[in-house]
């Protein structure tokens, strides 16, 4: 799992909580700069990781109570239904 | 008739109603309802059945009620199977019953409203208990049969509309007797796992008995007990199954499921454009409204240099009008100078000497002569004419000439 999704909540929180601030227009230029960079930084990674298109798909197997990812074949063949 | 008579003692003769009894009926079906339900310590059940005019007691041994699937309860309406016989100690007949079902609905149905009851007086189904789903379930753990349609379905559409996540499945036999223990084992492998923020309970549409593992408390209890969000989606049409009543969310097919993963990845994307989109337009107001105090500024502060420049203005302007003030002024003396020279020029006495008149002066005192009075004889007088004077001297005064 990439580093967007990780912190994926924490992200969109955090960019709510700066369109918040930036829209009540009470911050000076400077700081309103750098929360409108940050702000973008965040929808861009927040965006990234919902675009992101290389998942996995895995079973999940249990030998002597210790669990292990196995490859799972999704792609059913033609023809079957 | 003495002889004849035959004395029973009291075991004989109920033992010759016991055969008399198993031989007339031996094994029936008696349909009644439930009363006086007792369940003994040693494990043997005790009850009547009744009907609106009479009772008849009845045993269910340990051996035969443990294979109920439902509880025996008051009131309730059910169809015995089994034999008449007696109870010596006692003196009474009573149904020996082998096996019960519940009048109406189906023992399996019976059972399962039982146990519904049950768990939601426990709480199982408790709105309250209901776990929010993650914001974006980007690692989805399915429990299912990994070979099924419910586990292509879900995958199908994911890898469509959410490529994004990662899908982990534990299989699981999803019907049949130990599916409902594999199912609920495959719950509890996630949470021990960690490793996914959402569990898929699924399999694909089937008949009631197909999904009848989907109802067995050993689910129920799994997913209560889970600590990761649940999503029941059982196949289904009519029935609502325990696994769905107690999941924080149901849906009716693996491809709803899905799509609630979906539907929350296109929902963020949306949002997250208006998020940049009012970032935007919040940083260009702070600018124009920085942009504006700038100009009214600027108003407000003139340089000296301006002031100068506004100052000579002024001045060469009221230096202008001065100017012209003086010039019309000047215009209006010159004009005025003019029409009194012409009205001197009428006055002038030389102006009457052109017409052939002459002008004398006493020369002694300078006085012109306008009566001849003032003169005498021998004053020299001047006399001017037209054109050059000349001098005379006075021969005579002639006081009134009378011409």
């Amino acid at each position: 799992m990439t580093k967007d999704k990780q912190s994926f909540e924490e992200d969109i929180r955090r960019l709510q909580k700066i369109v918040e601030e930036l829209s009540g227009g009470k911050l000076s230029l400077g700081d309103s700069l750098k929360k409108y960079e940050e702000g973008i930084k965040l929808a861009q990674g927040c965006s990234h990781a919902l675009n992101e298109a290389q998942r996995k798909v895995e079973l999940l197997a249990k030998k002597d109570a210790k669990f292990s990812l196995e490859k799972f074949e999704d792609e059913p063949a033609e023809g079957e239904s | 008739m003495e002889k004849s008579r035959h004395i029973y003692t009291v075991s004989e003769i109920t033992q010759d109603i016991k055969i008399i009894l198993e031989n007339t009926f031996g094994e029936v079906w008696v349909e009644g309802e439930i009363s006086n339900f007792r369940a003994a310590t040693s494990g043997h059940f005790y009850f009547t059945l009744k009907d609106k005019d009479a009772v008849l007691s009845a045993a269910m041994f340990v051996r035969a009620n443990r294979q109920l699937k439902f509880k025996i309860e008051d009131g309730l309406k059910v169809i015995c199977f089994g034999k008449v016989d007696i109870y010596p100690p006692r003196g009474q007949y009573q149904l020996i019953v082998e096996s019960i079902e519940p009048k109406g609905v189906g023992a399996q149905q019976l059972a399962f409203e039982q146990l519904k009851n049950r768990l939601l007086k426990e709480g199982l189904f408790d709105p309250a208990h209901k776990k929010p789903l993650p914001l974006m379930p980007f690692r989805a753990g399915i429990v299912t049969s990994s070979a099924g349609a419910a586990v292509r379905d879900i995958l199908q559409i994911l890898k469509k509309g959410a490529p994004c996540v990662d899908v982990i499945i534990r299989s699981a036999r999803v019907q049949g007797e130990g599916a409902a223990l594999e199912i609920a084992e495959g719950v509890e492998d996630f949470n021990r796992f960690k490793e996914v923020d959402v569990i898929i309970i699924s399999r694909g549409g089937g008949s009631t008995e197909d999904l009848w593992a989907f109802n067995e408390e050993v689910i129920a209890r799994a997913i209560y007990n889970s600590t990761i969000p649940t999503i029941s989606a059982v196949g289904h049409q009519i029935n609502t199954t325990l696994s769905d009543l107690v999941a924080d969310v149901f849906v009716e097919t693996p491809s709803a499921a899905a799509k609630i993963i979906v539907d929350k990845k296109n929902k963020l994307l949306s949002e997250l454009e208006s998020y940049k989109y009012e970032l935007i337009s919040s940083v260009t107001a702070v600018i124009q409204g920085l942009k504006n105090n700038l100009i009214a500024l600027r108003h407000m502060l003139k340089s000296p240099l301006d002031r100068l420049l506004e100052k000579q203005q002024l001045l060469d302007e009221l230096s202008t009008a001065l100017l012209s003030h003086i010039r019309h002024c000047l215009s209006i003396a010159n004009e005025r100078a003019l029409s009194l020279i012409k009205r001197l020029e009428a006055l002038s006495p030389l102006a009457v000497l052109s017409r052939g008149y002459s002008l004398s002066t006493l020369v002694s005192n300078g006085a012109v002569v306008k009566d001849a009075a003032e003169l005498k004889a021998g004053d020299l007088v001047k006399t001017m004419l037209k054109k050059g004077s000349f001098l005379g001297t006075v021969q005579e005064v002639i006081e009134d000439d009378k011409r």
